[in-house]
């Protein structure tokens, strides 16, 4: 069995709703509410759902590059949520993050051996000989070529500028790598290559990673495990296959059943979900689900479910699988 | 018999930019008979989006122009009407639905002066009239509240809802063809599987015929009677969905099928296509996928292959297919 190397409880990000004539606090967005998973390491834990749900600000508050409101993280043995602001600095050595959108995460005026070589400098770590050699390396790694360092972002397709997110994140060699929506602008034959650079990248350098998504093919290709977020939670959290083969949440069932599949001959059962998502600054009450759900009772709308082990890992927050 | 609504006959649609003559769309050509969903696929770049606009008469000029090909919408060519006419089509007898629907919708307008608008334009309907009937359809379309919504502005809309509002114009006009540039790519899954229902409804009681532009081939799958594969501004191959999912012939389509991840079945190592698409106006020779195809012969270096048929209603253009 493998250890946990992310431990996650209770996990709170609120972001204060200001206005009025005072300019005061009048709301929260209530961006991520109390979550909890583990990461065990070497494994891809994938975590899906749409937009607004929570995803991005999961993977930021792991990371402190949004201080969370409350909540638990233990990487690696270590309390996160205790670091002081230079301990942090150094934490994410350990810990690096991959963005959807690699031109923006790119400084344009920088050229790749700079951007590759920053995160080396800022850790202090080689002399300027060795972490050009780093470069180099790294650049291969990724399926680049050396030559590739003198030139800047703006040469570089999406498929290749994703390339050297991903080396960038990897130059300090992390245990933990959070890839928020890493393939999501990529076309489908760009989007093979990096999901294969990064199993292959996994395999190498025992890299445990939390990917973000919405498109639930990409989750299930990649992950050993999955979470489905809603509003803010996660509401069912269970290995890859069994997620697909068995999924228990209403919210999942549905999610699934509106993917469309590419072969014609696929035949499924289709819930078609009515209306949309809730706003997360007035998120419902109860289950944040029964808005939308077609097995809504009377307790769904004022207690809200516990998300619990309905047997074998496979965690589901659900009136419908109390025991 | 056949009815065609629009027939593409090889349409090229260049830019002319600094950096020289762009050849977007190179010679293309669909055909959408009535009442038929045709999808139109390809990656970044490949000239959807010009090819639709083109039909449309809505690509930028300068730098854009269609150098070559006639577009027939009923025996109409659009690529000699005047803008005038151009315009008594649009939005009335074809309908558009882009990925951003606020570049379509107005801002300044609510939601039920723009439909009220379509629909009087089409039935001569009394201001008042116009409104009930714009109620009517946003009720149609799934709009939760819709007698307070038809006061709203866009932006007081969500992505889905907008989306909605469009479909919902496209319908009141009763149009032959609906022209749906990705329609769904900005939606969650959800609403995305809400709107395929919507345009299919549309398709099937108003037998509107749809020319559906997407990268997603899962819709493809759910909404299409036959697609168009593009690379790099040319058809590449083209037949109806079963043949083209089931057992494409090209060495793209076959590539790109085996390059995505699948819902079920095994985690499997993905196909994939090494390279990336070409720099457009870059000078080829040959076949366009040769720099990427792992079936390239001496010959496809140096001759471009023709869009040929290949089976039944199916047409390719790869020396191996011929
Ligand atoms: N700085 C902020 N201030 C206020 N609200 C915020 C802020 N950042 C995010 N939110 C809100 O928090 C919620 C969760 O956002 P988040 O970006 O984590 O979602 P996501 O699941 O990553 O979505 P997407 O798929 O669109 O990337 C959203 O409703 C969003 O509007
Ligand atoms: N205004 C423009 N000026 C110059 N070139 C243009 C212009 N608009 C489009 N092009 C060129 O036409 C080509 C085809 O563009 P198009 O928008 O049709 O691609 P697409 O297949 O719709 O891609 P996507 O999936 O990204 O929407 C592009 O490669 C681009 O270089
Ligand atoms: S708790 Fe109730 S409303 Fe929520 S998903 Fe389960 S059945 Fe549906
Ligand atoms: S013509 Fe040659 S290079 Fe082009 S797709 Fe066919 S086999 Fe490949
Ligand atoms: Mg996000
Ligand atoms: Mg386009």
């Amino acid at each position: 069995m493998a250890e946990d190397l992310l431990i996650v409880k209770n996990l709170k990000k609120y972001y204060p709703i200001t206005g009025g004539v005072l300019g005061g606090e009048v709301g929260v967005v209530k961006a991520v509410d109390d979550v909890s998973f583990t990461v065990k390491s070497g494994e891809t834990l994938g975590l899906v759902g749409e937009s607004g749900c929570g995803k991005s600000t999961t993977g930021r508050s792991l990371l402190r590059l949004i201080e969370p409101t409350s909540g638990a993280i233990n990487f690696d043995g270590i309390d996160v949520m205790s670091l002081s602001t230079d301990a942090m600095r150094k934490m994410r050595r350990d810990m690096q993050i991959v963005f959807q959108d690699p031109f923006a995460s790119l400084n344009p005026r920088h050229n790749i051996e700079k951007i590759l070589e920053e995160p080396l400098i800022v850790h202090g770590l080689g002399s300027s000989a060795e972490r050009k050699k780093r470069v180099q390396e790294m650049l291969e790694i990724v399926g680049l070529s050396s030559y590739h360092a003198s030139r800047y972002p703006h040469q570089f397709s999406g498929g290749q500028r994703q390339r050297i997110g991903i080396a960038r994140a990897l130059m300090l060699k992390p245990k933990l790598i959070v890839a928020d929506e890493p393939v999501s602008a990529l076309d489908v034959s760009i989007q093979s290559q990096v999901l294969n650079l990064m199993q292959d990248l996994q395999r190498e350098f025992g890299l445990t990673y939390l990917f973000i998504a919405h498109d639930l093919s990409v989750v299930r290709h990649i992950s050993d495990r999955v979470g489905v977020m809603y509003l803010g939670r996660i509401v069912e959290l269970t290995t890859s296959s069994q997620l697909y083969s068995n999924p228990l949440h209403p919210y999942t069932k549905a999610l699934l059943s509106a993917v469309p599949s590419p072969d014609p001959d696929a035949v499924r059962e289709r819930v078609i979900l009515q209306g949309d998502v809730p706003s997360p600054a007035k998120p419902p009450s109860g289950c944040t689900f029964h808005t939308r759900c077609p097995h809504v009772t009377e307790e769904c709308r004022t207690v809200r479910p516990e998300f619990m082990d309905a047997g074998d890992g496979h965690f589901v927050a659900c009136h419908l699988y109390k025991s | 018999m056949s009815h065609p609504v629009l027939q593409i006959e090889n349409l090229q649609t260049h830019f002319f930019t600094d950096r020289g003559q762009i050849p977007a769309v190179d010679g293309v050509t669909i055909t959408v008979q009535k009442g038929e969903v045709v999808g139109i696929v390809g990656e970044s770049g490949c000239g959807k989006s010009v090819t639709s606009l083109s039909v449309m008469k809505l690509v930028p000029n300068p730098p854009g122009k269609i150098v070559g090909g006639s577009i027939k919408f009923k025996g109409e060519d659009l690529v000699s009407v005047d803008e005038k006419r151009m315009r008594d089509i649009r939005g009335n007898e074809i309908a558009m639905i882009f990925q951003e629907p606020m570049t379509s919708l107005n801002p300044v307008f609510t939601i039920g002066d723009q439909i009220g608008e379509s629909v009087r334009l089409h039935t001569k309907a009394s201001k008042k009239e116009a409104r009930a009937r714009a109620i009517e359809m946003l009720k149609k379309v799934g709009i939760p509240r819709a007698e307070a919504i038809v006061d709203e502005y866009p932006h007081q809309l969500s992505g889905g809802m907008r989306q909605r509002v469009m479909i919902a114009m496209a319908m009141a006009c009763n149009p032959e063809l609906l022209i749906a540039d990705e329609p769904t790519t900005a939606l969650d899954v959800t609403i995305q599987a809400q709107i395929l229902d919507l345009m299919r409804q549309l398709n099937r009681e108003a037998d509107t015929a749809i020319l559906l532009i997407t990268h997603d081939l899962g819709v493809v799958a759910e909404m299409c009677h036959r697609v168009v594969v593009m690379y790099a501004g040319n058809v590449i191959e083209q037949g109806d969905v079963r043949t083209i999912l089931k057992s494409p012939k090209h060495p793209y389509t076959i590539g790109l099928l085996n390059s995505l991840p699948k819902l079920e079945g095994s985690q499997e190592r993905l196909y994939s296509i090494p390279g990336n698409v070409p720099i457009p106006g870059s000078l080829t020779v040959g076949c366009r996928f040769a720099p990427r195809c792992d079936k390239v012969s001496d010959r496809c270096r140096s001759e471009m292959p023709e869009l040929k048929v290949v089976g039944d209603n199916h047409l390719s253009r790869c020396w191996l297919t011929e």
